[in-house]
């Protein structure tokens, strides 16, 4: 049987690879999976570009980075399966959280222009917010400063923002070495239980399909075992299937729960797989729609334009040159021609188009699909903007 | 830097022996970046799996921003040695620039002696299992000489009897023997 080792950091969207495993959905495609715990991105990135693994669940920026040798000689990867939308939140300190005022959550764009006012005071007073993100590339560090930056806060100058690994960053805000977060689950819902933390905002308000999570390979596996590839690519879709089904949410957080996985208790786990947060200490949980997408609508399927976008933010906080090439090589990072390939036959929404105008969906939409009926849901980003990846460089120079 | 003391007394002592004099181990997670940041090295070794990488190639990427440069990540001919160094458990960062003939030896040696105290740790390991299986097999010994009234090699016998029928180890029969007989009230 041919086996893939597969990376990955303890956060709820590495569920995928590891219910195809444990449910032996991989197994039923010929394939195995051995799951290698890592405590920081770098390892992971690091095991899978120096062979030590074979497929990572990986930072959707970090494979763009890798590919491009933004800092480090680039090895080109390839992204053929996203592993979810979303599914990151703001968490502040309890003083931050009560300045923002209650039903944070509730109104992003308010509780945006909040923040900006607060940011600007501690700033004046000569206590500059600091803010963690999981990595300098992750969509978290993009998600908050598109946000910070569309509510009138410069990220760069209101406040600072450094990197604290997602296990961390309960302990940060506990001893106030950072003043919030936007990090990945458990580990919000973590610093909510420990009383030290309230979660403002989902990343799912500020980008209601944000991309997050991919599997990447290194391009060379992608080319030498392209059939195995594809049998892992089936076993991850049915693994979604299975995540989707309510009825297994308790089974699949138990599993996740387990010590070589997420090592945090099932119940803690299973609040983003239901988009039910508990926002701070003691009170009920709060639905918050489509918090994490992990399977529907083709959640897994890699547009190209959402590598694109973010080339475009990796270009505006200066992390990557502006050229057209850079746009082409970050798309080429993300692969729908292997995912169709691989599902196809298969039950799953195989979209005809590999790029999309991201934040144009307002209401659910009818979308061409070469199999499977492809209903997109809204798309929006908060503050109204769209992103036409043949428009890139306009998009960018409007700020 | 290492989260493991030891271990990293054990790379530093081998880098001094090579004539290697400015060295200095950072263990501690917090006040990391500010601390690189004032030593400025020419190489930064790290355990693979120090969670504090990600903040370490944040720092090292803010400081290149600011043309400060202090650190990033060897340059393409040195991949070879990167990915042994990788196997071994060791990432090294080294300021760019820095000649080759200089950066090979340290990540060479470090890797050296890293693998060996890894060796070290896994006999250690394994010794401190054997004393322990011993240590439980003579308590169980215990408990069925003073139960069934027989000798030490009778009772012996008996466990390896029972290994062997179960396709299990002596030391885990004894195990099981010993929580028993806690259990069932024995005062052994």
């Amino acid at each position: 049987m041919s086996i893939f080792r597969i990376g990955f950091l303890p956060l709820v969207d590495s569920v995928l690879p590891i219910v195809a495993h444990e449910f032996e959905l991989a197994k039923a495609e010929g394939v195995s999976i051995e799951l290698v715990k890592d405590p920081s991105w770098a390892t992971v990135r690091d095991r899978l570009i120096y062979g030590q693994t074979d497929a990572a669940h990986l930072l959707a920026p970090l494979a763009i980075a890798t590919s491009l040798g933004l800092d480090r000689p680039a090895v080109p990867l390839g992204a053929p399966f996203m592993l979810g939308l979303n599914g990151n939140a703001v968490t502040v300190s309890p003083r931050i959280a009560a300045l923002l005022g209650e039903g944070a959550v509730d109104d992003v764009a308010a509780t945006g222009q909040r923040l900006a006012e607060v940011a600007r005071a501690e700033a004046k007073a000569g206590r500059k917010l600091r803010f963690a993100v999981v990595h300098r590339y992750s969509s978290h560090n993009y998600m908050l400063r598109y946000w910070l930056a569309a509510s009138g806060c410069d990220p760069d100058h209101d406040v600072e923002i450094v990197v604290v690994p997602p296990p961390f960053v309960a302990e940060a805000l506990e001893v106030g070495e950072i003043d919030g977060s936007c990090v990945g689950e458990p580990w919000n819902s973590v610093a909510v239980e420990r009383g030290v933390g309230v979660i403002v905002a989902a990343t799912a308000r500020i980008w209601s399909r944000g991309v997050e999570k991919l599997l990447a390979f290194r391009r060379q596996t992608l080319d030498e075992r392209r059939d195995e590839v594809a049998a892992l690519l089936r076993a991850l879709h049915a693994a979604g299937k299975l995540v989707a089904d309510r009825q297994r949410r308790d089974e699949v957080a138990k599993v996740l729960a387990k010590p070589a996985y997420i090592d945090r208790s099932a119940e803690l786990i299973a609040r983003a797989l239901s988009n039910r947060m508990v926002l701070a200490q003691g009170q009920a949980p709060t639905a918050i729609t489509d918090f994490l997408v992990l399977h529907r609508e083709a959640a897994n399927f890699p547009w190209r334009s959402q590598a694109m976008w973010l080339y475009s933010q990796m270009v505006r906080w200066n992390h990557a040159p502006l050229d057209s090439q850079g746009f082409e090589a970050a798309a080429a990072v993300f692969r729908p021609d292997i995912y169709r390939a691989a599902l196809a036959g298969t039950d799953a929404i195989l979209p005809t188009a590999s790029a999309k105008v991201e934040g144009a969906i307002e209401q659910p939409l009818g979308a061409s699909s070469v199999s499977g009926r492809l209903i997109l849901g809204p798309d929006t980003f908060f503050d109204g903007r769209r992103f036409d990846p043949d428009r890139a460089e306009e998009y960018l120079a409007q700020g | 830097m290492d989260e493991s003391p030891a271990r990293a007394a054990v790379i530093e002592e081998g880098l001094r022996e090579a004539g290697l004099s400015d060295i200095s181990i950072l263990v501690e997670r917090r006040g990391l970046v500010a601390r690189l940041e004032g030593l400025a090295p020419d190489v930064v070794l790290i355990n693979l799996e120090n969670p504090g990488r990600d903040m370490l190639e944040e720092s090292f990427a803010l400081s290149r921003a600011l043309a400060r440069p202090i650190a990033m990540f060897v340059d393409q001919s040195d991949e070879h040695s990167i990915a042994e160094a990788v196997d071994a458990g060791i990432s090294a960062y080294v300021v760019d620039g820095l000649r080759k003939d200089r950066i090979k030896p340290i990540l060479e040696l470090a890797v050296r002696r890293f693998k060996a105290f890894s060796r070290l740790q896994t006999e250690l390991a394994e010794a401190q299992s054997a004393l322990a299986d011993r240590k439980v097999v003579d308590r169980a010994k215990a408990v069925l000489m003073k139960r069934r009234g027989i000798d030490e090699p009778a009772a012996y016998a008996l466990l390896r009897k029972q290994a062997m029928d179960s396709g299990r180890r002596i030391a885990e029969i004894a195990e099981a023997l010993v929580t028993a007989d806690a259990l069932l009230g024995g005062d052994s």
